[in-house]
């Protein structure tokens, strides 16, 4: 090697070194995006709950207006006896369906998570309307069906009723319980089991007194998970609970805002809802970090799948049916109302026709725009929350400078935020003059940016901490700067990771609607404001097929994602 | 190929101290090992000299230049030094040739000279046919020498090696540590190796830096770092050995159990009250008879209470009669004694070391 002359020393010549360091200005930069997004609109939503509207003056009033009156406690006491209601449901739905996928010979297990992935995609508000159609009463497809068999002048369900809401909400949410269950079920070890065997229980004993004690932890957390966002969903209860006449706290902020609006009073009825949901995910987060996953993690040792003999078939029959209330039957009603002239003429061949989809994309004002704002804005809010995510990341996994950890805080406390408490905050700090940015694209690109940023931050957060360091250190050892380093060496090896923690953003942003129902303007409408919108005009079968063009692009999308990522992408429990 | 010099180095992490007060200088070309328990700060010392980390005290200076210091820090990539880490930090997205080209690439050489350079090296180390593979595809110990042929490639002023062996097993570590010796006497680069395996250190350096509690404890050539180790850290960590606590008593030092002739002892006039010894298992002469010659030999009277069989050697536990204390003793394998033999230990005071009594410094 010594035929050729050496450079020694640095490839890029100069040896000063630098005292400043330039990324104190991205570090500030974040901060003031964070401010922004974060801090900004939570302050302005409780000062504006403390504050006379004309005067700005300090006042109590609008607590006082927004507690006052019976019918405002009302929807509250409602939310908290829907989010209860939902809660046990999913338990139901969801425990027994985990540990027999995970623990059991239970057959069709390939189909059953297929199908609770199914049920984790579809926008609840569009289950929703594919369970008016089968429960509405007496024109639903079930109670006709219950009519002509049993001649009764009555329906066997009525879908507008208390029940009926907190059933078609559960089976819709019954995926968190399912993830945090199967996922700590996956990692209990069979010895765990096999020292009660041996010490003479039976499999059913063991299970219930062993394994399920064991994830008891985790099943809490997907509780609460499931608890919180029942009482923050909009959809369902918009198109249930409205009809039938009663409130939630969501449906009655969004007749704060129905004029004259009155934001400060919604401000304030907002305030408990966040406080409940911090105090509860921080319990959620206690709970999991004190029993939670200590005696289930490492290596596990083996784990056995129990034989159920003939049960097996029960608990298939079971999972099968859970899943038809969730899946098969809405999307089956759904299609065909989609494909119908008239949804109640049934299934015949006359009755089908395509000049639903006609009339949504080429003879509607404004729905096929609202098409396309939905999957611009959510690809604009996706573009958005990866890169902030990523360079925050980046800061707090290289311990590249002091605080970072308060970045890392503030880009996971909207996980915390109700997406329509967020709207509210939103509107409060950036509706008003010198913003002013009510009703156009960019409040609802950074509203949905804001509310996804924790997946988005977290993801690649994962995505960075699966890489070496010493595989960057090594680029910048042989003479390579930081920058050079993240083009050469990191990017190319989280590309995919990044498209997985892109995709896990984009998704929901698509069917975002909480937010966006506080915050569109007449050109600004997405998808799913839109099928709010329609359905007010009662007309099912424009209504489904637009709900059956997002159906389609999902799965469409998640289709894509999991042929590129792996098929368990979205059921992964990291991304709670 | 430069002279490193580290003066009064250290690091703190918030209130706990990693590094302190390291002072080393490694002449041009020189092999130094870093040895040391995990923990020792050997790790933050390289990461210090890589320009990872900025010290909280003290300079490091490379041919005279500052390279670190508290108020400023050259980057790494400014060094010209190269490293090898525990993980060898092979980039999975490109081939081998690539791996190794990298650097080269980035002193903007000509494309012949590179290819000519990296084939060289990689023949070097062997790996000139895997040049177009993958890391994924490589085993263990290729993606090792991938890792010395990218950094020695582009002749650094220094080398620095982070527990490169600690991820092989037995065998191969054996075969990669004489390899890595040979790449330096085949390329004179100025070495750095931090590693927590005295037999590495030993078979590689030049030089030993025995570090404990963030300190050097002691900097010798490999013979002397075992036969003279100067304190009680450095005694035990490098092979196995006898701690002998004894009392000078006029011209006698009393240990728990014996009593031998002082004047016998190394250095035997600069002795201190509280005279201390570590006496290697292997220079302790074990036998059934009396002794004859006592002149120069320290004889004790003794029990085997234990042994062990080890197929190179015996190791035998033997108690001195009348104490508590357990002494070490090795033999060759066809000298065998019996638990519970009564036999004469006879300590060379010429082949043992003085060290600092218990709880005290050098």
């Amino acid at each position: 090697m010594s035929q050729s002359v050496i450079p020694t020393g640095s490839p890029t010549g100069s040896l000063r070194a630098r005292a400043f360091d330039p990324l104190i200005l991205l570090w500030v930069f974040l901060a003031l995006i964070l401010i922004f997004l974060v801090v900004n609109p939570l302050f302005r939503l409780v000062q504006s709950s403390l504050e006379e509207v004309d005067t700005g003056l300090f006042t109590l009033m609008n607590y006082v207006n927004a507690f006052s009156r019976p019918r405002y406690l009302t929807a509250m006491w409602n939310s908290i006896r829907l989010g209860a209601m939902v809660t046990v449901l999913c338990l139901i739905f969801a425990v027994p369906m985990a540990w027999a996928i995970s623990r059991t010979d239970m057959p069709g297990k390939g189909l059953i998570r297929l199908l609770v992935l199914g049920a984790f995609i579809t926008p609840p508000y569009l289950g929703a309307i594919g369970w008016i159609l089968l429960a509405g009463p007496n024109s639903g497809w079930i109670n006709r069906v219950w009519m002509s068999l049993t001649g009764l002048p009555e329906g066997l369900f009525d879908i507008y009723t208390f029940n009926g809401l907190a059933f078609v909400i559960a089976i819709y949410s019954f995926p968190f319980i399912f993830i945090f269950t199967a996922a700590a079920l996956d990692v209990v070890s069979s010895e765990m089991e096999d020292a009660a065997n041996v010490l003479g229980a039976g499999t059913l004993r063991t299970t219930w007194l062993i394994t399920l004690p064991m994830v008891l932890p985790a099943i809490m957390a997907g509780a609460i998970v499931t608890f919180l966002e029942a009482i923050a969903l909009f959809g369902t209860p918009a198109l249930i609970a409205i009809p039938a006449r009663f409130n939630v706290v969501t449906t009655q902020l969004l007749q704060f805002f129905s004029t004259p609006i009155r934001a400060e009073v919604a401000a304030a009825y907002a305030v408990p809802l966040l406080l409940i949901t911090v105090v509860l995910f921080g319990l959620q987060r206690w709970m999991v970090r004190r029993r939670g996953f200590v005696a289930l993690t490492g290596k596990g040792g083996e784990r056995r799948i129990t034989e159920l003999g003939p049960w097996r078939w029960v608990m298939f029959g079971y999972s099968l049916f859970v899943m038809s209330l969730a899946v098969l039957l809405p999307y089956i009603v759904l299609a065909q109302a989609a494909l119908s002239k008239a949804w109640g003429r049934g299934f015949t061949w006359d009755n089908i026709t395509l000049k639903n989809f006609d009339y949504i994309l080429f003879q509607h004002e404004t729905a096929a725009q609202s098409v396309v704002n939905s999957f611009t804005y959510a690809a604009a809010a996706a573009c958005i929350a990866i890169v902030l995510g990523l360079a925050i990341a980046y800061i707090v996994s290289r311990k590249l400078l002091p605080y970072a950890g308060f970045l890392s805080f503030l880009a996971m406390a909207p996980f915390v935020i109700p997406g329509i408490v967020l709207a509210i905050a939103f509107y409060s700090a950036y509706a008003p003059p010198p913003f002013a940015l009510y009703g156009t694209a960019t409040i609802l690109i950074l509203a949905f940016a804001t509310r996804f940023l924790p997946i988005g931050f977290a993801n690649a957060d994962a995505a960075i901490r699966s890489i070496n360091p010493e595989m960057e250190e090594a680029v910048r050892i042989l003479g390579g700067g930081r920058l050079l380093a993240i083009r050469k060496v990191m990017a190319p090896l989280m590309k995919r990771s990044l498209i997985g923690a892109w995709l896990l953003v984009f998704i929901p942003a698509t069917r975002e609607l909480s937010s966006a129902m506080f915050l569109y303007g007449p050109n600004t409408r997405t998808m799913s404001v839109m099928l709010m919108d329609m359905s007010e005009e009662g007309n099912f079968e424009h209504l489904a097929a637009l709900g059956f063009l997002l159906l389609i692009a999902t799965l469409v999308i998640v289709g894509l994602a999991t042929a590129l990522l792996g098929r368990d992408f979205m059921l992964r429990r990291e991304r709670q | 190929m430069s002279k490193l010099s580290l003066i009064g180095l250290g690091k703190s992490f918030g209130n706990t101290p990693a590094v302190v007060d390291v002072d080393l200088t490694l002449q041009e070309g020189e092999f130094v090992s870093l040895l040391g328990p995990s923990g020792c700060g050997k790790t933050t010392t390289l990461r210090m000299i890589a320009g990872f980390i900025k010290p909280t005290t003290g300079t490091i200076e490379m041919s005279g230049q500052v390279m670190s210091s508290p108020s400023l820090v050259v980057a790494p990539e400014k060094r010209g030094m190269s490293m090898i880490f525990q993980s060898y930090a092979i980039w999975p997205n490109m081939t081998v040739g690539q791996n190794v080209a990298f650097g080269l690439k980035l002193r903007k050489l000509p494309t012949t000279e590179i290819n000519q350079r990296v084939d060289k090296i990689l023949d070097t180390v062997q790996m000139l046919h895997l040049k177009e593979r993958y890391p994924a595809e490589l085993s263990g110990g290729q993606q090792q020498r991938v890792a010395l042929a990218r950094a020695i490639v582009i002749e650094p002023a220094v080398l620095l090696l982070d527990e490169p062996l600690s991820n092989l097993d037995a065998n191969l570590r054996e075969e990669m540590r004489t390899e890595i010796r040979r790449l330096h006497d085949a390329f004179k680069i100025t070495t750095v190796y931090v590693t927590h395996d005295q037999a590495e250190a030993m078979v590689t350096s030049d030089r030993i830096v025995v570090m404990n509690h963030g300190r050097i404890e002691q900097v010798d050539d490999p013979v002397t770092l075992y036969t003279v180790p100067k304190t009680r850290f450095v005694a035990g960590f490098i092979g196995r050995t006898n701690f002998l606590d004894g009392r000078l008593e006029g011209n006698q030092i009393v240990f728990p159990g014996f009593t031998v002739a002082a004047e016998m002892a190394p250095d035997a006039k600069t002795l201190p009250r509280d005279a201390s010894f570590s006496v290697r298992p292997q220079t302790i002469a074990i036998q059934r008879a009396a002794p004859t010659e006592t002149d120069r030999i320290w004889w004790v009277q003794g029990q085997v209470t234990e042994r062990a069989y080890l197929g190179e050697y015996w190791e035998y536990g033997v108690r001195p009669a009348g104490s508590d204390i357990r002494m070490r003793v090795s033999t060759a394998p066809n000298d065998v004694y019996q638990v519970d033999d009564a036999v004469w230990l006879g300590i060379d005071p010429a082949r043992s070391a003085r060290i600092p009594a218990p709880g005290k410094t050098v």
